[in-house]
């Protein structure tokens, strides 16, 4: 298995470990030896797709800034990390922070970036810390800061610490923050390289995409891409969690099957139980359910044809035992207490779905619930600013796709009325036939 | 009002953005970490060293669910009971801690030391279920007896750990 940011190397989040082990020299090379525009060419040829949940293609992101100095350029690094089920980038941070902190450089370099902002959620103060600690030893040996390696090239890394908004990970909520404002998500287009940071070109970027640059730099676009997946090659760092014997995280390459993950690399589910539900990439992911599970590939392309996404490669694990009620439920309050409250669908729709799955686990739903509860998601869904809407409605609608019976189970028999009978497609609880 | 120490530091962070209100949530962490929670009184004083309304600032604080909006105990649990927690006990060392203290959610103990919070997920869901204190430090891998373990320990070492 090909490792390309959590290598078996003691101490490589020590700079001079990190040096030894060929840190540094992707810049060195870039910097002496590469045009900036060379340096997109091979992330583009490289075909990295980005791991902050939505796969879009790094190189190509990069060519939509603009080139020329006339206004000031900014790249915001995207460590928000605040999808329930996800703690991949945390790890990056300790385990090898320089690589991430070059892949930052060369990103600058090659849209000509003065300035970069890696916002951190909050709650990781230790690894805020962490990193601060890494910039300081890196500004100290010349590689960040004014004349980079005696070549004329400058630029400034510097955190910005969120304060407990997941939708600060949104990109243009994430700009607003960094404005000192609410973490509102803006109106697009314009899209961020256009008008950005202050009204001026950005580009966003996952710390894992970033943490991958050096290496597509030092061993060239083409032998990345020929890593895992054709369509969405390398690694990706699986932060596995839930019913399973080994919890963590696991570099993988794409396209390494789920249940090889959860088997072989977890150790299995704990108490050698049944899987009932796995969720592939954070919580805001459609869940898979077990045949789905034993079956599919890890990759954006194959979980995208059984109708769910890679997302964060955060994967969640429920076993037999699991009450998917309740789950629902804590995932329908998460994304109903982190609306940021600007669209009503959003705003509304999320306490509608909370209050509904609340009434159906305390024994007092009615069975048109299931419909209604689908027809919300459906509703929120793709009229909201930002994808939080989205997050919201997927789960619910798809754990009640997939997962009717056991919302069916909680649902106090009662007469159907015909009103009823056409508003449900599940008569489970009608004992004779609905007279119209 | 803020020392000169802090007003240099300021500044600092006021030079790394375009704006000077673009060093709002770093000199509002700076207001917290030293007075623990954002009073109506630090609002106005940070709307004056960074030139911006006291309503935007508030707009700001009440955004933000790390910001206290007001005092919390010493020792601020939180919680993590988002789904991966859950599945690994993290409702139960909840409830747990919430009846040994006898205080619910987002209440604290009448000495002042303790106040309890059901928080969403921390990114530690390997590790669950897990608690952070006071906004910084994380206990992973938690159990009911580590639990008491620990709020003993708070309840000893007070004074040592408000000092860090
Ligand atoms: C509600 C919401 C939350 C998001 N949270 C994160 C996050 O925590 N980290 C992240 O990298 N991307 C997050 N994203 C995606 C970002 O908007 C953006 O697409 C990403 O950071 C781009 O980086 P990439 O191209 O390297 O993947 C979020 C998106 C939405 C809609
Ligand atoms: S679910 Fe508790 S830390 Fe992620």
């Amino acid at each position: 298995m090909t490792k390309i940011i959590l290598k078996d190397i003691p101490d490589f989040d020590k700079i001079e470990v990190y040096e030894d082990n060929g840190g540094y020299t992707a810049l060195r090379k870039a910097l002496l030896e590469m045009t900036p525009d060379e340096v997109t060419e091979e992330v583009k040829r490289s075909n990295l797709r980005g791991r902050g949940g939505a796969c879009f293609p790094t190189g190509l992101k990069w060519t939509f800034m603009p080139k020329g100095k006339d206004k000031p350029k900014y790249l915001c690094c995207n460590g928000d990390e605040s999808e329930p089920g996800s703690f991949k980038d945390r790890e990056i941070f300790e385990k090898n922070p320089h690589q991430f902190i070059e892949g930052v450089l060369l990103a600058n370099y090659a849209m000509g970036i003065k300035t970069a902002y890696v916002y951190i959620r909050g709650e990781y103060y230790k690894w805020i810390n962490i990193l601060e600690e890494k910039l300081q030893e890196a500004y100290k040996k010349g590689y960040i800061g004014n004349n980079i390696l005696g070549t004329g090239f400058s630029t400034d890394i510097y955190i910005h610490r969120g304060a407990g908004a997941y939708i600060c990970g949104e990109e243009s909520a994430l700009m607003n923050s960094i404005e000192g404002k609410r973490g509102y998500p803006r109106v697009k287009p314009p899209f961020p390289a256009q008008n950005g940071l202050w009204g001026n070109p950005t580009t966003i970027n996952n710390i894992e995409t970033l943490a991958n640059i050096p290496e597509i730099i030092n061993n060239g676009g083409e032998w990345f891409s020929k890593i895992g997946e054709p369509k969405h090659p390398g690694t990706l760092l699986f932060g596995v969690s839930g019913h399973v014997n080994k919890p963590g995280v696991y570099e993988l390459e794409t396209g390494t099957p789920l249940i090889k993950i959860i088997n072989e690399y977890c150790g299995g589910v704990t108490g050698g139980k049944d899987i009932k539900m796995v969720i592939p990439g954070g919580s805001s992911m459609p869940p898979l359910t077990k045949e789905e599970v034993m079956s599919v590939k890890m990759d954006n392309e194959s979980l995208k044809a059984i109708g769910s996404s890679i997302g964060t490669a955060g994967v969640i694990v429920m076993n037999e035992d699991t009450d998917l009620v309740k789950i629902l439920i804590k995932i329908a309050h998460f994304y109903y207490h982190e609306s940021c409250g600007q669209c009503t669908p959003c705003r509304e729709g999320t306490g509608w779905l909370l209050r509904m799955l609340k009434r159906i686990d305390e024994g007092k739903g009615r069975i048109e619930d299931l419909d209604l509860l689908i027809n919300v998601s459906e509703n929120i869904e793709g009229n909201t600013v930002c994808a939080l809407g989205d997050a919201a409605a997927w789960p619910v609608k798809w754990t009640i796709r997939k997962f009717r019976s056991e919302f069916e189970k909680k649902i106090p028999a009662s007469p159907v009325t015909p009103e009823v009978k056409n508003k449900v497609h599940s008569l489970r609880h009608s004992e004779e036939p609905v007279k119209n | 009002m803020f020392n000169q120490e802090e007003l240099k530091e300021i500044e600092n962070l006021k030079s790394r953005y375009e704006t000077s209100q673009s060093a709002l949530l770093p000199v509002l962490w700076m207001v917290q970490e030293k007075e623990g929670w954002i009073s109506n009184d630090s609002i106005a004083k940070v709307a004056k060293v960074l030139d911006i309304s006291y309503e935007h600032i508030l707009g700001v604080v009440t955004f933000y669910t790390m910001f206290n909006k007001k005092k919390t105990g010493k020792i601020h649990l939180q919680i993590c009971t988002n789904v991966s927690c859950t599945l690994r006990g993290g409702y139960e060392l909840f409830k747990y801690i919430s009846e040994k203290l006898g205080i619910n959610n987002k209440e604290t103990t009448e000495d002042g030391m303790f106040t309890i919070e059901e928080v969403e997920c921390l990114g530690s869901c390997a590790t669950a279920p897990m608690l952070q204190v006071n906004n910084k430090d994380y206990y992973e891998n938690m159990s009911i007896e580590k639990a008491d373990e620990l709020i003993e320990h708070f309840k000893n070492h007070i004074n040592e750990h408000l000092k860090q």
